[in-house]
């Protein structure tokens, strides 16, 4: 079971169990985002409220797996009160730490991988879900369509 | 008859050792493993016939020719048909029915008609009527399902009014669900619509014969039916596929080309363009044989056997802590057993399970409108084949627990 335990530790199924800043809020004022992982159904919808270029508020419904769910959870933690354009570097460096195998790492990927650990904090537990290739999708559910939100912003 | 016990040695694939366990292939539903025959087969086309069919007049491209051919035969004697023109190969179940959609509804259909599918078809029969609606205007109308995963019958002659079409699945990939096909053709036909039958789940496992069945297009695929990926077929009763048009067009599909047009070829080379998956229709041929060397209907009884014992086996193990969707009745059924154990979401199901090398599927199983109806996003399924035996669904049995343990909230 090494290999699970790898994926599911124990910072993810606390976030599963308990999940934080779950709900919604009233559009308007806040905005609203839906996504869906097509493999597998899972449907999350978010709303964020933005005020001075900040995101103060965001909460998050639908259904999901362990995953997706902390996955979610823990994205809103870490952008509580942070720039759009911190929201976005962060979803940057949370995707590059997704998609990066450890076989074709290269040493700029490590360096790279390692700079972002250090700011993705918490959610450097998801790390183990490279492994995993088909639950990749399931990590970067909230955060996609979180990205997806704030284009709709700029549109 | 039974089915010899040594089945699964047939099977290279089933001996493989995945993360430590030998593993235990419970997702048959979506594609089925291959026997060394099917595997042999194609190997050796390529290497001892491989050219194009149907036009050299060298050896080896009229032996492919002829091994094509007689697969085709194969195929058709398999689903009870005399006439091998009836059987056209197509990519995949999918494109069959894409096939019907756009030749036959594409000429047959318009605003004020109708197409009568079901609640619990696949995608492959819903969106290929949705995408030709939203050209034709035509109207979908669905056959809901009873509460315990039957089509409700009682509503069928009322919502065939108008109805040019029926297009419904003779087994459903989630519920497990056998539709009374006969049934509801004598029923379409006396309200004078055709019936077109999705049988990807049906052929593979029950003796199939389409005089029984009484429909006009039956659809399904190679590699759900111990055969390769990338063949399917469509049959189809002679005058509906010769009132249809020709689908895709190029080369083999014409008798003759002109700079102000052309001549389709007749049947079954209408419906097939292009060079076509030589390889693949010799191993389903192969497939076939496989089958029939089995017995379908020894297959059918190993299932319902292998199906009842799974059922008792979860619900006296489990009880209330789980949901079998689908009929209860094993006659009712395939061996297609789609679960909800506690809360454990089918993604974390499954991926335990996969740490013991036991192989399910976790989703939605290409079923979207079904699961809402289902009131769940996803589910997790296991589903049996010929190869499986107690011990994988004991497998199957023992390691939910530990899912359990693991998410349940």
């Amino acid at each position: 079971m090494s290999g699970l335990e790898e994926l599911y530790k124990e910072i993810i199924l606390d976030h599963y169990r308990n999940p934080r800043h779950k709900g919604e809020l009233e559009c308007p004022p806040a905005h609203k985002t839906e996504g869906f992982n097509p493999l597998c159904g899972d449907e999350v919808s978010l709303t964020f409220l933005v005020e001075e270029g900040s995101i103060k508020q965001l909460r998050i419904a639908g259904q999901g797996c362990s995953i997706s769910q902390a996955s979610a959870s823990m994205m809103a933690a870490a952008i509580q009160d942070k720039s759009i354009d911190e929201v976005r570097n962060l979803t940057r460096e949370f995707k590059a730490m997704m998609s990066i195998h450890e076989e074709t790492m290269t040493n700029s990927d490590q360096e790279s991988v390692s700079a972002a650990a250090l700011t993705l904090g918490d959610l450097e537990a998801l790390k183990g879900v490279v492994k995993f290739p088909v639950r990749i999708k399931c990590a970067t559910l909230s955060w996609n369509t979180l990205l997806t939100g704030l284009d709709d912003l700029d549109a | 008859m039974t089915l010899p016990p040594d089945l699964k040695d047939r099977f290279p694939l089933l001996s493989q050792i995945v993360n430590g366990h030998k593993i235990v292939y419970l997702d048959s539903a979506a594609s089925s493993q291959k026997p060394d025959c099917v595997i042999d087969a194609m190997n050796n086309y390529y290497k001892t016939i491989n050219a194009n069919v149907h036009r050299g007049a060298y050896e080896i491209a009229a032996q492919a020719t002829e091994e094509m051919e007689q697969a085709r035969r194969r195929v058709a004697t398999f689903i009870g048909s005399e006439s091998p023109h009836e059987v056209v190969f197509t990519k995949n179940a999918t494109e069959s029915f894409n096939l019907i959609a756009r030749s036959w509804g594409g000429s047959n259909l318009s605003h004020g008609d109708a197409v009568l599918i079901t609640d619990m078809e696949h995608h492959a029969n819903i969106v290929p009527w949705q995408i030709l609606s939203a050209e034709k205007g035509f109207e979908i109308r669905w056959l809901p399902l009873t509460p315990d995963g039957l089509l409700d019958l009682d509503q069928l002659d009322q919502l065939l009014d108008g109805v040019k079409i029926v297009s419904v699945t003779a087994m459903s990939n989630v519920l497990g669900t056998l539709n009374p096909i006969s049934e509801i053709s004598e029923r379409a036909h006396a309200a004078g619509a055709l019936v077109a039958v999705d049988g990807s789940q049906y052929v593979p496992h029950l003796p199939t014969d389409v005089h029984d069945l009484q429909a006009d297009l039956l659809c399904f695929t190679g590699h759900k039916m111990c055969g390769p990926t990338g063949i399917g077929v469509l049959w189809g009763r002679e005058e509906v596929l010769d009132s249809m048009p020709p689908f895709l067009g190029g080369g083999e599909m014409i008798l003759d080309v002109r700079r102000d047009g052309f001549t389709p070829n007749e049947l079954p080379h209408k419906f097939e363009a292009g060079t076509p998956p030589i390889a693949e229709i010799i191993g389903l041929g192969a497939a076939v044989d496989f089958l029939d060397s089995l017995g379908m209907e020894n297959v059918r009884q190993h299932e319902i056997a292998l199906t009842d014992y799974a059922l008792r086996s979860l619900n006296k193990r489990y009880g209330e802590e789980l949901v079998i969707h689908g009929p209860s009745d094993p006659l009712q059924r395939g061996g297609v057993i789609s679960l909800e154990y506690r809360d454990v979401h089918p993604h974390d199901l499954s991926q335990v399970l996969d740490q013991r090398g036991i192989c399910i599927r976790a989703g939605h199983h290409c079923a979207k409108p079904l699961m809402k109806e289902l009131g769940v996003v996803a589910t997790s399924r296991a589903s049996m084949y010929l190869y499986n035996n107690e011990s994988d669904v004991d497998a199957l049995v023992d390691s939910l627990e530990s899912a359990g343990e693991m998410f349940a909230l």
